[in-house]
């Protein structure tokens, strides 16, 4: 089992024919996923190798079944494609693309709620079901097929050191999902826990949140109501300056409130093994997890 | 992206949202000239940099006449202003915005911002202006009102109602702050602002509304359909080194420690800086070569580390994924040679190709420790900065 996508997800890909759309369709491709379509205006009866591309996300869908979206559109027109998705039925819409407007990712947030698609991103790498799909650009060896570990990060590289950590340990992952490093997302950590919970095959969490936002608070409060399975969490930016933007777009302490400290309590308080050195996060995993 | 009070204010004019009379000046001399143009004593001369707490650290005088304005100006134009905002080091005060002093009946706070929970503008406002809003909020949460405006629908009039009658402005200031308040957000929203505030918004005797002091930041990802914001864009209120990283789109903080270090990823460089902390030393600086980064991308990093003349080690942290470990290898080989690096570089390495990118960096000839996990890098590099 797994959560969200597994070996049935059929995948089309917007923005196939853009140089990482392109590199990273072939990825998944090699990966194993189910790539069954791709969108570019205008591109319409072109391929890309052997997978057909379509001018519209809703001739896509009727015409090859897709039930997922990856989408590497540009920023300025990332909006647009989201919400294109979503009028089109997929279930599940995965953006990757950096950079789209706060104000743009409010029009979209509030649009989907109109609907039940589930938005993962943007500015994320991605969900990957190690062994069946990988819908996103994370390195697919990296990872343990098999379970039972399911891994939520608001991180892209920092989501690969823990996932390698894991391997290394020996330890499976059931499903890994990056939520993304901006301040407006889709999916959040209380929508991956809770499927976790719900998953049989997951037996065990690992939480990756950072600076910015309270996301990580609130996830803290849901796990002490509902999760019984443990938890292993790690904070990035206990050294970062207020008032500074750390890269991501979400990763920034405002005044007094997102600071990684706030998280490491609130998360400690609601019973979570908060990892505070890196370096150790696999081992700490194998000692809650055991085997 | 940050902008000065009286950019703000020319922003605020366009949007008919009220303000003092006021010019920018850059000299004493032309202090005087704005101040003789007002036409009015009281006039107020304010050091425009883009931190907040200038009152407090003497960047914000009255000057009673064209003589006084010219000596506070001279005072102003020049001094190294300490804000609990800038830091203990200050920021060198190169102009002044001259404005009208204004018959104050009362102090208020406005401000809007995107909120990331519910993906709607929150507007707030409070009777108790003029003070720093997030210790009011801490010690009396209940003098805040907060107003969320969904995007999809925009400001309504009750929306305005309702910040104007908790403010408790007499009837009169109801019908122009609303007025204020719609063009505020209109204006928010049209330039992709991630904050406007105004404190203090003043009532004045004859029950106007008008914003004393404006502060405006814009979504940096929203910059590419705002062309004429980035001609705000005032390189003296930023860190040299991080102009020059920008030059490169690479993500670079200067902070104050002596440990540099170059990583791929946002997240794993916040991790990256905390674990150099915890092995005992202090980080020098964030930098995101991106998760994709090229070898080029690393030859900039390494020369704007090196600029800051603190840093006695490096270390580079790279997970290597899509971005095999061989060609950042490479990367690393490439740039070192080429910049002539002087301080020892710790590289940890990980992913995918990892043997070959080691085998790489030990057959380079170059100073290059090598490190095996990232709890053995932060060691390294920490006994190196202690010496």
């Amino acid at each position: 089992m797994s959560i969200f996508v597994d070996k049935n997800t059929r995948v089309l890909v917007q923005g196939i024919t853009g140089r990482e759309g392109q590199f990273h369709a072939r990825q998944c491709i090699a990966y194993g996923t189910k790539v069954v379509a791709g969108v570019t205006p205008g591109k319409g009866g072109q391929k890309m190798d052997d997978t057909p591309v379509f001018n519209s996300v809703a001739a896509a869908v009727e015409k090859t079944g897709a039930d997922c979206s990856l989408i590497f559109v540009p920023p300025p027109f990332a909006a647009d494609a989201i919400m294109e998705a979503a009028d089109a039925g997929v279930d599940l819409i995965v953006t990757i693309t950096e950079g789209i407007p706060v104000m743009d990712m409010m029009k979209v947030k509030n649009y989907l709620k109109t609907s039940d698609c589930r938005l993962i991103g943007p500015n994320c790498p991605g969900i990957i079901t190690p062994g069946e799909a990988k819908v996103g650009i994370m390195p697919g060896p990296i990872h343990k097929a098999g379970g039972p570990i399911g891994v939520v990060s608001r991180s892209g590289t920092l989501t690969y050191e823990v996932v390698h950590q894991l391997t290394l340990q020996d330890i499976g992952q059931t499903t890994c999902i990056g939520i993304g490093g901006d301040p407006v997302n889709g999916t959040n950590f209380i929508d991956c826990l809770s499927a976790f919970q719900e998953d049989p095959d997951t037996t065990g969490i690992v939480m990756v949140g950072e600076i910015g936002g309270n996301a990580e608070e609130e996830a803290a409060a849901y796990i002490t109501e509902t999760v019984t399975k443990p938890v292993v969490g790690f904070i990035a930016g206990l050294t970062a300056p207020p008032g500074r933007r750390m890269g991501h777009a979400g990763a920034i302490i405002s005044g007094s409130s997102g600071t990684a400290q706030a998280k490491i309590d609130a998360m400690k308080a609601a019973g979570i093994h908060v990892c505070e050195n890196l370096g150790k996060l696999g081992e700490i995993c194998k000692d809650v997890f055991g085997d | 992206m940050k902008i000065h009070e009286y950019q703000a204010k020319e922003l605020f004019r366009k949007y008919q949202v009220p303000v003092p009379e006021g010019t920018v000046a850059f000299t004493p001399a032309e202090a005087r000239a704005a101040a003789e143009a007002l036409g009015g004593y009281p006039v107020v001369v304010k050091a425009q940099i883009h931190a907040g707490g200038r009152g407090k650290g003497g960047g914000v005088k009255l000057a009673q006449s064209a003589s006084d304005v010219e000596k506070t100006a001279g005072e102003i134009i020049g001094m190294n202003l300490v804000t609990h905002q800038t830091g203990p080091a200050g920021q060198p005060v190169k102009k002044v915005l001259v404005e009208q002093g204004l018959n104050i009946e009362k102090e208020l706070y406005l401000s809007i911002i995107p909120d990331r929970g519910t993906a709607k503008n929150v507007i707030m406002a409070s009777e108790a202006g003029g003070m720093d809003i997030e210790s009011v909020a801490e010690k009396t949460p209940e003098k805040i009102i907060k107003v969320f405006v969904d995007p999809m629908l925009g400001i309504q009039a009750y929306h305005c109602r309702r910040a104007a009658f908790g403010l408790n402005l007499p009837a009169p200031a109801i019908k122009p702050f609303s007025g204020l308040l719609k063009n505020l957000y209109r204006m928010f929203v049209e330039y992709d602002c991630s904050l406007v505030e105004i404190n203090p918004l003043v009532l004045t005797a004859d029950n106007d509304v008008l914003a004393l002091d404006a502060k405006v930041n814009f979504d940096d990802n929203a910059l590419f359909r705002h062309k004429e914001i980035v001609e705000y864009r005032d390189l003296d209120e930023e860190d040299p080194l991080e102009v020059e990283a920008s030059k490169y789109n690479l993500n670079y903080i200067k902070l104050d420690g002596n440990v540099g270090n170059m990583v791929n990823g946002a997240g794993l460089a916040m991790a990256t800086m905390d674990i150099i902390k915890l092995a005992g030393a202090e980080p020098a600086n964030f930098l995101d070569v991106g998760g994709g980064a090229s070898a080029e991308m690393v030859e900039n990093g390494f020369r704007i580390i090196l600029g800051d003349k603190n840093v006695k080690g490096i270390l580079i942290n790279i997970f290597g994924g899509i971005l095999r470990c061989d060609v950042l290898a490479e990367g690393v080989v490439q740039a070192a040679k080429k910049t002539g690096i002087d301080v020892p570089v710790v590289v940890r390495m990980e992913g995918t190709n990892v043997e070959e990118g080691r085998r790489i960096l030990a057959e380079s000839g170059l100073n290059l420790i090598t490190a095996v996990d990232l709890t053995d890098a932060a060691g390294k590099v920490a006994e190196i900065a202690k010496q």
